[in-house]
C-alpha cells in the first residue's frame, strides 16, 4: 500500500527556509502518534476472511493489506477507537488492553 | 455597458467604481453578503457576472463568515479572489481576517467604513476597520472614487506580489464615498491587463503537487510564521510605491506612495487625515492660507503597514500637529492618533499634538469644523501633555454641552 514514511524534519536554520504561511508539501509524517491508544485492535487470522471492511471504516487509515493478503495494523498511528473491531462482520478483532507497564 | 477598450468616463458611485476596478482585475470567484452600505459592489458584481462580462464564479454566501471562507478557499486553489464587507459584517469575519493574513492568501476585500453598534448606526466611521488594524491586512483608506477604482487594481499587484502574499483592504467612507457619484475615468482592460498579470503562485493545493495547508504548529515553529507576516508587510512599503509608480506611468494618475501632502512643505500646523475627509480638509487649508496661517494635511492612506519615516519627515517640521480620528479606542485616544504620535517618539523635533475626534456614527465635519482644529493647534498648549488624555483629546462638533 502507498503510505507516507516517516521522515525527520530538521528545524530550518534561516527563515528563508521556511515555507510561506503554514503549507507544507503532503504526507509529510514526521512522528509517530499512538500514545494514547487504551485499547489495541488484535487480528485472529484464522476467523479474518479478509473482507477488508476494516481498512474502509478505519478512520485514520491504519490497516494495511500484507504481501499475503492478510489484514496488519500499523500500530505507530492506531489511536485504538475500536470502530473496526465494532464493525468486523465475523468478530475477527479484539480489543485488547495495552500492558502500560511495557 | 462600459466599454473597457476605450477610455471613457463614467458617472458613478465609490461602490459602482470599486466594482468597476474588480472587472477589470478578473477575479476567479467572489464570495459576498451584502450589507449597507456596501450592498451596491455586490449587486454590481452579480450583474457582471450574470450578463457575462465578468467571467467568474459568483459564490451566494449565507454570512460575512462564510464570505471569507469561501475567498479563502478560492486563494488556497490559486485563484484571484474578491469580497466585500462592512461594519457588523467585517467584525463577523474577523476570525477569517487572522486566517486569511496567516494563510498568506491575497485576497482583495473592499470595505465600506461604517460605524459599530451599540446605537445600531448604519453611517459611517472608521472605528469598523481600526479595530482590525491587528488582523495582518494592509489597510488604505481612499479619499474619492476615483482612487477607490485604481487602489482595487493596484490592490492585487501588491498584495499578489511574492514578498507580499498579505490579504488587502481597501476602505471607504460608508456613503461619503460609497453612494457619491463622481465622475470616474476607466482605464483600458488591456492595459489593465498588462499592469496586472495573471495571479500566480507555487502556494496553493494542486494534484501535482499536493499540500497540506492552514496546518498548526507547536510554539517551537509558530514565532517563525507571525515574524515572516511582519517582515511582508514591511517589504510591502517599497511594493506599494512601485506600484503607485508604474500605475501613474501607465495610467497617469499617482497618489503618491503610503501617504499624501497638501501645503505640507512649509506648514506650521498639519492636520493628519484618512479617508474623505482629506478633500474637506484641504479647503480648510485654502481659508487657513488666506488669513495667513501657515496650515497643510497630511493625508494618511496607509494604516498598514504604517509609513513611519514619512510621518517623521514631514511632521516633525511643525510647530504643532492635529489628527482627525474618526474613531476612538475608549479610554486611551484615536488609533490614528496612537500610530502618529508613536511615530514621532523617535524625531529630535518631536512637536506637540492634539488628537480630534469627529464623525463618529456618521456626523458631519465642516470645513468650519476643520478650521476650528486649526486654530486650536495655534493654541496648542506647550506641553499638550501636562493634563493627559483629557487635554489632548477632543471631540468635535458635539450637540451638547460636555463641560461637566
Amino acid at each position: 500500500m502507498d503510505k507516507p514514511e516517516l521522515k525527520d524534519f530538521t528545524k530550518p536554520e534561516s527563515i528563508r527556509d521556511y515555507p510561506v504561511g503554514p503549507s507544507f508539501y503532503g504526507g509529510h509524517l514526521v512522528s509517530v502518534n499512538s500514545g494514547w491508544r487504551t485499547f489495541r485492535p488484535v487480528v485472529a487470522l484464522d476467523t479474518c476472511t479478509g473482507c477488508f471492511r476494516c481498512y474502509l471504516v478505519c478512520p485514520d487509515g491504519v490497516i494495511a493489506k500484507t504481501e499475503a493478503g492478510k489484514v496488519a495494523v500499523d500500530y505507530d498511528f492506531c489511536k485504538g477507537c475500536g470502530v473496526c473491531a465494532h464493525e468486523c462482520p465475523f468478530s475477527a478483532i479484539d480489543m485488547v488492553k495495552e500492558d502500560i507497564s511495557e | 455597458m462600459i466599454d473597457t477598450r476605450k477610455n471613457e468616463s463614467v458617472f458613478v458611485s465609490g461602490d459602482e467604481a470599486v466594482a468597476l476596478g474588480v472587472r477589470l482585475s478578473r477575479p476567479q470567484v467572489i464570495s459576498a453578503y451584502p450589507i449597507t452600505p456596501q450592498t451596491i459592489v455586490v449587486e454590481r458584481l452579480s450583474e457582471m457576472v450574470e450578463d457575462g462580462s465578468l467571467d467568474a464564479k459568483y459564490i451566494h454566501v449565507e454570512s460575512e463568515h462564510s464570505a471569507m471562507s469561501a475567498a479563502m478557499g478560492a486563494s488556497s486553489v490559486g485563484a484571484r479572489a474578491f469580497t466585500a464587507t462592512s461594519s457588523q459584517g467585517l467584525l463577523y469575519m474577523a476570525e477569517g481576517l487572522h486566517y486569511a493574513s496567516g494563510g498568506r492568501m491575497p485576497i482583495v476585500m473592499m470595505n465600506a467604513n461604517r460605524s459599530l453598534a451599540l446605537p445600531w448606526s448604519i453611517f459611517g466611521d472608521h472605528r469598523d476597520s481600526m479595530s482590525m488594524l491587528d488582523s495582518g491586512w494592509i489597510q488604505v483608506y481612499v479619499e474619492d472614487a476615483q482612487e477607490a477604482l485604481d487602489m482595487t487594481i493596484q490592490a492585487y499587484r501588491i498584495a499578489e506580489d511574492p514578498s507580499v502574499l498579505t490579504p488587502f483592504m481597501i476602505n471607504l467612507d460608508g456613503f461619503i464615498l460609497t453612494h457619491t457619484y463622481e465622475l470616474v475615468e476607466v482605464p483600458r482592460q488591456k492595459e489593465v491587463d498588462s499592469y496586472l498579470p495573471p495571479f500566480s503562485t507555487p502556494n496553493k493545493m494542486s494534484l501535482e503537487t499536493p499540500k497540506s495547508m492552514g496546518f498548526s504548529t507547536s510554539p517551537a515553529d509558530n514565532m517563525e510564521f507571525k515574524y515572516q507576516q511582519h517582515k511582508a508587510m514591511m517589504d510591502s512599503m517599497e511594493v506599494i510605491k512601485k506600484a503607485d509608480k508604474e500605475f501613474s506611468e501607465m495610467f497617469g494618475r499617482s497618489y503618491h506612495g503610503l501617504v499624501d501632502c497638501y501645503q505640507c512643505d512649509d506648514a506650521e500646523y498639519i492636520l493628519v487625515t484618512a479617508g474623505s475627509v482629506t478633500g474637506t480638509a484641504r479647503v480648510a487649508v485654502d481659508t487657513m492660507r488666506i488669513k495667513g496661517i501657515k496650515a497643510g494635511v497630511l493625508k494618511l492612506r496607509f494604516m498598514r503597514p504604517f509609513p513611519e519615516q514619512e510621518i517623521r519627515n514631514i511632521l516633525s517640521g511643525a510647530v504643532s500637529y492635529g489628527v482627525l480620528d474618526k474613531d476612538i479606542s475608549f479610554g486611551y485616544e484615536g488609533t490614528m492618533f496612537t500610530n502618529v504620535n508613536s511615530a514621532l517618539s523617535g524625531s529630535k523635533n518631536f512637536p506637540r499634538g492634539m488628537n480630534f475626534v469627529g464623525g463618529l456614527g456618521g456626523r458631519d465635519i465642516s470645513v468650519q469644523d476643520i478650521e476650528e482644529m486649526f486654530i486650536a493647534l495655534q493654541k496648542c498648549p506647550d506641553n499638550a501633555y501636562g493634563d493627559y488624555i483629557k487635554s489632548r483629546v477632543s471631540f468635535v462638533n458635539m450637540g451638547v454641552n460636555i463641560n461637566e
